[in-house]
């Protein structure tokens, strides 16, 4: 079968405007059960190191990337293989941060669900003096049945 | 404890998370923006050749990352790595660990993962804990 993706290795979106909004933060930790004032709490942030609040390592799953041009992904029967994040320093709540997303890598091999395809999404925030806040890297396993569909 | 008194081979203390249920999944769709059917529609998951709806991996890795969430005065995540191994199902039983591995001046490398009531691990990986100097 045809390399789905290879030709889409280094394309990256468009940088979009993104903010640690106060009640999608606070939102988010209730969902994973994290509900500490250093992240809900405006006093506890204040007085904290960060002088304000902070957002839990995985809240970047929230932030829009943007769109990378020709990466047509179904919306169903992806399977999350491996996630990474590397942070230089908390995020903080109210601050904006710039995000994008660039395709890493593909890759085909022969496992368990015949030949399946491993696509690698790195997706990155900048603050806004455009210094690195946070990098992640998505894993994403695509099925031979679904690509199936998905080539013409 | 705080983490300066942390050795090798100690662990953070154990949570077991509440038995998951459905209008968690929905919660956690609805906040992390991730609204693929599999994790809230029984037929669609059932479609999907799943024998029920599953938890959002990210919602299982979400919560296990608050095992640190107490020491944010000592320091904070700088790498979080997992891998995703096991389904999580409604009604599972879930608990987080975290074991240090290695300790160096300023980083605390810990394994960590996430247990279903059968003893397996749903997901794996490392968090690497950066300590401020100050």
């Amino acid at each position: 079968m045809e390399e789905l993706f290879k030709h889409l290795i280094g394309k990256q979106s468009a940088k979009v405007k993104n903010s640690v909004e106060r009640g999608a933060v606070k939102k988010f930790a209730e969902s994973i059960g994290d509900i500490h004032p250093i992240y809900l709490d405006e006093e506890t942030g204040r007085n904290s190191r960060y002088k304000g609040n902070i957002a839990p390592p995985t809240f970047p799953r929230v932030f829009d990337y943007g769109t990378i041009e020709d990466l047509n992904l179904p919306n169903k029967g992806l399977i999350h293989g491996e996630q990474t994040f590397h942070y230089e320093r908390p995020l903080l709540v109210g601050e904006d941060i710039y995000c994008y997303s660039e395709v890493k890598n593909y890759f085909e091999k022969k496992g368990t669900m015949g030949e399946m395809g491993f696509l690698v999404l790195e997706s990155c925030g900048e603050d806004t003096s455009g210094q690195i806040v946070f990098s992640s890297k998505s894993t994403v396993i695509i099925s031979e049945a679904v690509r199936k569909v998905l080539v013409p | 404890m705080t983490l300066q008194e942390i050795q090798v081979g100690d662990s953070l203390e154990d949570i077991q998370l509440e038995p998951v249920d459905r209008i968690t999944l929905i919660k956690y769709a609805g906040a992390s923006g991730d609204f693929n059917p599999i994790h809230t529609i029984d037929e669609e998951a059932k479609k999907a050749g799943l024998p029920g709806i599953i938890a959002h991996g990210m919602w299982t890795m979400g919560n296990l990352s608050k095992l640190f969430t107490p020491y944010y005065e000592e320091g904070f995540i700088q790498d979080y790595q997992i891998r995703f191994r096991g389904m999580v199902f409604l009604n599972d039983q879930i608990t987080l660990k975290a074991e240090l591995k290695e300790k160096a001046a300023n980083q605390l490398s810990f394994l960590v993962k996430a247990v279903n009531q059968k003893g397996e691990d749903v997901i794996k990986g490392e968090v690497v804990y950066k300590k401020y100097e100050d």
